[in-house]
């Protein structure tokens, strides 16, 4: 079949600086193209490019060829032309994707009639339709809402109702599902799978989340520092890379059915396009470097039958993650838990008023943010605390840091209960206990030296700063002479060592960590989590550590605890709770993760969990789960429904299992990574 | 809803008590009226004086506190007492509203609809020879204040009567012309003449303000994802600028719009006084002058409340605007 | 919050001292690159050269009155001209830019600092304190500014222009002042303030060692934007005879005498509108480079 899509040399430039360099490849009818890289490579600025659709500063050059015809360069008419009904685009952030003061059945009927000559009566009723492809839920009363009476999923569910308004030929889909919940970019995945089945498009998938695309695409292009280093079909790319930029970063994922061994981060971080390296732009940072690799930049080397790799040394280069993961056999360590209870919460309650409008603002519920909660951490632990968003999570993590009296339940900070603190008590627990948070930029005053920065909880609490603060740039890695800096000189991975160090300072017992590596690329956030493991077992900290992301917590918790809609669904050992997790929550949450590994993903059998979180001002009766759980639609019978139906499960501890307790009138242990 | 808008409404309420019950002590103590007996040939006695200060509620010889309790004794029942000269502030007031309004009315509309309009244009060419005109008049605009603006154009306007037109055709002093004979016509004419100018004057800031403020807005809805949704759509640039940029933009400037409003009640000040339109805002300045207690209270009461109207209106015209907001 | 100089020289010891451009020179350096703030700042300059060093050249001060010369058009001698009671126009004008600078510059200091404070306080706190602090606000933007203004200018005086100083920014403080607080609000939720409470800082002292400073960008802009704000409520007030008090002059007072002897003598009303219109068409200017150079990301300046 001959290509839909055919770019080839495209560049894009930014007053001057590269941001694409030379990028070609093409797309077949059907096929799935998935383009991964991380922040920085130019993978999304090549496909808005595609589209016409870069700010007026930009400069592109090379060919751009839809059906053959020529796209670079023709006039804007033309381009309108295009656009909607020939190529479509689903954006990254739903969030901002559409029109606020538009309803968004208006919207979608707007695409229908951009390309076709029907009444708006005639478009209105396609838009429904399409409302209805998407799995919208009573579409012709929800095409009458406005955008930001959707959630994030269902948004995202809109803008590609929107793509697939024209059945167009090529759908770009540019990080689709990163801005989503694990659960809800399950779903939505399965969005994009039926419109291609419907509309017979091809698809390119750009995305950081090599997990996403090995299930989804059938071929792969890795793109680093604006230029594509490494494509094939995507079992090639998983199994017999020639690339060792690709090779690093499959080592460098932390992986939900793998247990904990230690990552291999990428050294170094990617280039600043305006200051490339000369030859390899990934030599630096290249364990396989040599001289001759900064010599010049090496073209795509034909490796295999349509595989193609930039690397000189292409022939040396072995899948070495696979033969990592043979040589850590010692992974699960028996863990004895200790003896000293570090932080303990019972019951904890937290509840938020329910505000409505932004000029007329009234009360019109309550949240029930956190109902309920209990988990301990005893010293030398690490507890992840996982769940999506709305699950109370960061609520709970807040109620601790506060050090307020609770509004329900206890919370025991290092032995002294936070209902009852004495001013000399609270300067202790603070000192004691620190937090790291997820933006590292956010998290340091832009306008302090790093200096000033580690300094202040030392001069807070009445220490002297000078020494201790080489000490602690060492203790993370960094130079003394970054003292002198600002937060903005230094790369994410950097700045986030820096959040660690001013946690440090004060040498403290309990480090709370708020997702701290989520906003991290990859082949960073390994390096972190190493740090942060290391750090732990030489300092005998305990963390709190909070994540949404199940495959980071498994490489750094002992124990995790799985939250939805405000309680505890599932709490154990992590080796206990990934390997056979019993309640239906967690199995669907594990199952809905996307394994960076193609033959597995495509042969796994996914648990697909139906709408929305319900909303936490109105939780369901019973089991908070039981609206979307599959056991509870499929599996039991009316007689057992009715339990789940009126009494909320606690959570117990299963039968046989030292460590692992899961809120389920019906748990029962199921393997599904 | 109901109950957030009772409470707001009381919250207005007590602003509007406390600020006019503020201008009335600040302006009892400041204000002297019995200066205004002092020059007056003959000299009336003290004890005449005293009863006609007494028959005003102006009289400083009566405590401070029970005149105020007089004088809100009086707003209770809407009556803001009389003026230095004897007559009802009531009355004058009523038609001075009349005259004010008019006149700020049609400023804010010329000035807000052409403000936007070059606004909008400029962004959508940014940096371009129109931009960059709009942005450089606009800046040379808003460092000229009323008084030196309304000052040239009444120079300007002189200047071309004599020269340009050789008879009247610009009139610079007064709503309209007074015992003028001729048809109604005329009198329409007649006072358009009188508008130009002070209209000029008013909007020629507004339209500065406005468009810098269209401009901003858009720009920020220009790069938005949204009108990048738009354009993958299909739609034109035109079209997605006009139907999702600017209705989009128009938000934040139609909701500034009526807050100026109020604002501008008491701005028409200068270019009623110089213009000799017999406003609020030159009954203002005058009463100053006179030291008309009860009228500086009655004008500040006025311009609370429309302040605080256009407050309100502002938000409901926001509510009304944005589905966000309204949810 | 710098580097003291014993840790400084212990830095230094360790060989690689090394200082990163600080933000400081950063936005000067765009501020410097722009072409509205180099030409707004050399105005400005220009402007302060000419009202303090002008008087120093010219032969007449304002206080003279040349008795051979009333009403007189630009000439060698008066270079501006004369007024009706033989007043050299040049000297009266640099007399009344003086102080229109001096009350422009002080007012908008006082109401930036006093905006800083409350709607800082009102932003971080929230609660009781924020609603007071709230309502104070409100209640001065419902007062008419003017009117009060113009009811207590007997008590200026002369020579009590700190006073009216003091009055002025009390009317300019309130809009800044809820639009710090709403940032305030949001630079609380940043992290690295809920770093610093949850290190045990003490609040004042987190607003006023995070809380202000990060909000430094829009404060300078809107102390600079306030200068010409308080320059033209001067000019305003003073021209209807309720500011500056005669025997000082402004450029209000100035240009109120000016517009009435404007039609027969153009040279009393022009120069001192020109200079008043070019002053504050500098501060604006670099007020607006201001903005740019803090805030690269800003749409405007791209």
């Amino acid at each position: 079949m001959s290509p839909v899509l055919e770019v080839s040399d495209l560049t894009v430039s930014f007053g001057g600086v590269p941001a694409v360099r030379g990028v070609s490849y093409s797309v077949r009818p059907g096929e799935v193209l998935g383009i991964v890289g991380e922040s920085g490579s130019g993978k999304s600025v090549a496909s808005a490019a595609i589209m016409g659709l870069l700010p007026p500063g930009a400069r592109v050059t090379g060919s751009v060829r839809l059906h053959g015809r020529e796209l670079i360069g023709a006039s804007q008419r033309q381009l309108a032309a295009f656009r909607g009904k020939s190529i479509s685009m689903v954006f990254q952030d739903p969030l901002s994707a559409l029109t606020p003061v538009y309803r968004v059945g208006d919207q979608i009927a707007e695409a229908v009639r951009a390309h076709q000559r029907v009444s708006k009566e005639n478009a209105m009723v396609k838009a429904v339709e399409l409302l209805d492809l998407v799995g919208i839920p009573r579409p012709s009363e929800r095409a009458l809402a406005f955008p930001h009476e959707f959630s994030g999923g269902m948004r995202q569910r809109v803008v590609i109702a929107m793509a697939i308004a024209n059945d167009p030929d090529v759908i770009i889909c540019d990080e689709p599902t990163t801005a989503l919940d694990v659960t809800i970019q399950a779903q939505v995945l399965e969005v994009l799978k039926r419109a291609q089945a419907k509309t017979g498009a091809a698809i390119i998938m750009i995305t950081h989340d090599l997990g996403v695309v090995a299930g989804f695409a059938d071929r792969v292009l890795v793109m680093y520092a604006g230029r594509a280093v490494e494509v094939g079909a995507v079992d090639d790319i998983y199994y017999r890379m020639r690339m060792p930029y690709t090779a690093g970063l499959l080592g460098s994922i932390p992986r939900v059915d793998r247990g904990r061994q230690p990552l291999v981060p990428i050294e170094g971080h990617p280039p600043s396009p305006a200051a490339l390296p000369p030859g390899c732009p990934f030599a630096p940072r290249c364990p396989m470097r040599v001289e001759a690799c900064d010599d010049r930049e090496p073209p795509l080397f034909e490796v295999g039958a349509g595989h193609g790799a930039a690397c000189i040394r292409w022939e040396e280069v072995r899948p070495d993650g696979l033969a990592r993961q043979a040589a850590a056999g010692d992974t699960s360590r028996l863990r004895v838990r200790g003896e000293r209870t570090v932080l303990a919460v019972r019951g904890l309650v937290k509840d938020y008023p329910l505000l409505r409008g932004a000029v007329f603002k009234r009360r019109v519920g309550t949240v029930h943010a956190v109902a309920g909660v209990s988990f301990d951490i005893r010293q030398g632990e690490t507890l992840g605390l996982v769940g999506e968003s709305g699950s109370g999570k960061t609520t709970t993590l807040t109620q601790i840091l506060e050090l307020v009296p609770p509004q329900r339940g206890r919370v025991v900070v290092l032995g002294h209960d936070t209902a009852r603190l004495s001013r000399g008590e609270r300067t202790e627990i603070r000192r004691d206990m620190q937090v790291v948070f997820q933006d590292p930029l956010a998290s340091l005053d832009p306008r302090m030296t790093v200096h000033d920065i580690l300094a202040e909880p030392l001069r807070t609490h009445g220490r002297p700063a000078g020494r201790r603060i080489r000490e602690l740039l060492a203790l993370v890695g960094l130079e003394s002479s970054h003292a002198a800096r600002y937060p903005q000189d230094f790369s994410g991975g950097q700045r986030q060592r820096i959040g660690i160090a001013r946690a440090l300072a004060l040498e403290p017992r309990l480090l709370v960590l708020d997702e701290p590596v989520s906003a991290l690329d990859v082949s960073i956030q390994a390096g972190v989590i190493n740090l942060l493991d290391s750090l732990k077992d030489r300092l005998g900290l305990s963390y709190l550590f909070v994540a949404h992301d199940l495959a980071v917590v498994r490489h750094i918790a002992d124990r995790v605890a799985v939250m939805y809609l405000g309680r505890i669904a599932e709490i154990g050992q992590v080796e206990a709770v990934y390997d056979a997790p019993a309640h239906p929550y967690t199995q669907a949450l594990l199952s809905a993760i996307p394994l960076p590994d193609p033959v597995r993903e495509r042969s796994r059998e996914r648990i697909l969990l139906e709408g929305d979180l319900p909303s936490p001002a109105n939780p369901p009766s019973g089991c908070r789960f039981r609206t979307r759980c599959p056991k509870f639609r499929a599996e039991l019978t009316d007689e057992e429904r009715s339990l789940c139906v009126t009494v909320e499960p606690e959570v117990r501890p299963l039968n046989g299992a030292t460590d692992q307790g899961a809120a389920c009138h019906y748990a029962e242990k199921r393997g599904v990574v | 809803m109901a109950g957030f808008l009772a409470r707001r409404l009381l919250n207005y309420a007590v602003l509007i008590v406390v600020a006019a019950s503020l201008a009335y002590l600040l302006a009892a103590i400041a204000l002297d009226p019995r200066s205004n007996y002092a020059d007056r040939t003959p000299k009336p006695p003290a004890t005449v004086v005293d009863a006609q200060l007494t028959a005003l509620n102006l009289n400083d010889k009566t405590p401070l506190l029970q005149r105020y309790a007089t004088w809100a004794g009086g707003v209770l029942h809407g009556d803001f007492g009389k003026s230095v000269a004897g007559a009802s502030v009531n009355e004058d007031l009523k038609r001075r509203m009349g005259v004010t309004f008019r006149l700020v009315m049609l400023g804010l509309i010329c000035g807000s609809l052409l403000g936007v309009l070059l606004g909008a244009a400029a962004a959508v060419r940014q940096y371009g020879w129109f931009d960059r005109l709009t942005t450089g008049v606009s800046f040379v605009v808003l460092a000229v204040p009323v008084v030196v603006l309304a000052n040239i154009l009444i120079l300007l306007a002189s200047w071309a009567n004599f020269r340009l037109f050789d008879r009247q055709v610009f009139l610079v002093s007064g709503e309209y012309s007074v015992g003028l004979e001729a048809g109604f016509w005329g009198h329409v004419v007649d006072r358009l003449q009188h508008l130009i100018l002070p209209t000029v004057s008013l909007s020629v800031g507004l339209i500065a303000v406005f468009s810098r403020y269209q401009r901003n807005m858009m720009l920020d809805v220009i790069g938005a994802d949204f009108v990048r949704t738009a354009l993958a759509k299909g739609l034109s640039r035109r079209q997605a600028l006009t139907r999702h940029a600017l209705r989009t933009a128009l938000i934040p400037v139609m909701t500034y719009f009526a807050f100026t409003f109020g604002a501008l009640l008491t701005g028409a000040t200068f270019t009623e006084k110089i213009f000799g339109w017999h406003g609020l805002g030159e009954q203002l300045i005058n009463s100053i002058f006179t030291n008309d207690v009860n009228t500086v209270a009655a004008i500040s009461f006025l311009a609370a409340v429309s302040v605080l109207c256009a407050s309100l209106a502002s938000d409901l015209l926001h509510a009304a605007l944005d589905p966000r907001v309204r949810a | 919050m710098t580097l003291s100089d014993e840790e400084l020289a212990e830095e230094l010891t360790d060989g690689t001292a090394y200082r990163a451009p600080s933000r400081l020179r950063v936005v000067t350096g765009r501020f410097f690159r722009s072409t509205q703030g180099r030409i707004g700042f050399a105005v400005l300059a220009l402007m302060f050269l000419l009202a303090f060093a002008g008087p120093l050249v010219n032969r007449w001060s304002y206080t003279d009155k040349d008795l051979t010369a009333f009403m007189r058009p630009p000439s060698a001698d008066h270079w501006f001209g004369t007024l009706q009671t033989g007043s050299d126009v040049f000297a009266v004008t640099l007399r009344g830019m003086q102080k229109s600078l001096i009350v422009g510059l002080l007012a908008a200091l006082v109401s930036t600092a006093l905006a800083a404070v409350v709607g800082a306080f009102a932003g971080y706190f929230r609660g009781w304190t924020e609603r007071s602090l709230t309502w104070l606000t409100d209640l001065l933007l419902v007062l008419p500014a003017f009117l009060i203004l113009a009811i207590i200018s007997p008590l200026f005086g002369s020579g009590q222009w700190v006073v009216f100083v003091i009055m002025l920014a009390l009317f300019l403080w309130m809009v800044t002042s809820k639009i710090v607080r709403g940032m305030a609000i949001s630079v609380k939720e940043r992290e690295f303030v809920q770093a610093a409470r949850y290190m045990g800082v003490p609040p004042v002292r987190i607003i006023f060692r995070h809380v202000i400073p990060n909000l430094s960008s829009l404060l300078i802009v809107d102390a600079t934007l306030n200068v010409s704000a308080a320059i033209l409520t001067e000019t305003s007030l003073s021209y209807f005879g309720f500011g500056i008090q005669p025997p000082d002059v402004s450029f209000g007072t100035l240009i109120a005498d000016g517009s009435r002897t404007a039609v027969y003598a153009p040279w009393t009303f022009w120069f001192v509108a020109g200079l008043l219109v070019v002053t504050v068409l500098a501060v604006n200017l670099m007020g607006d480079a201001l903005r740019d150079a803090f805030d690269p990301s800003a749409k405007r300046s791209r």
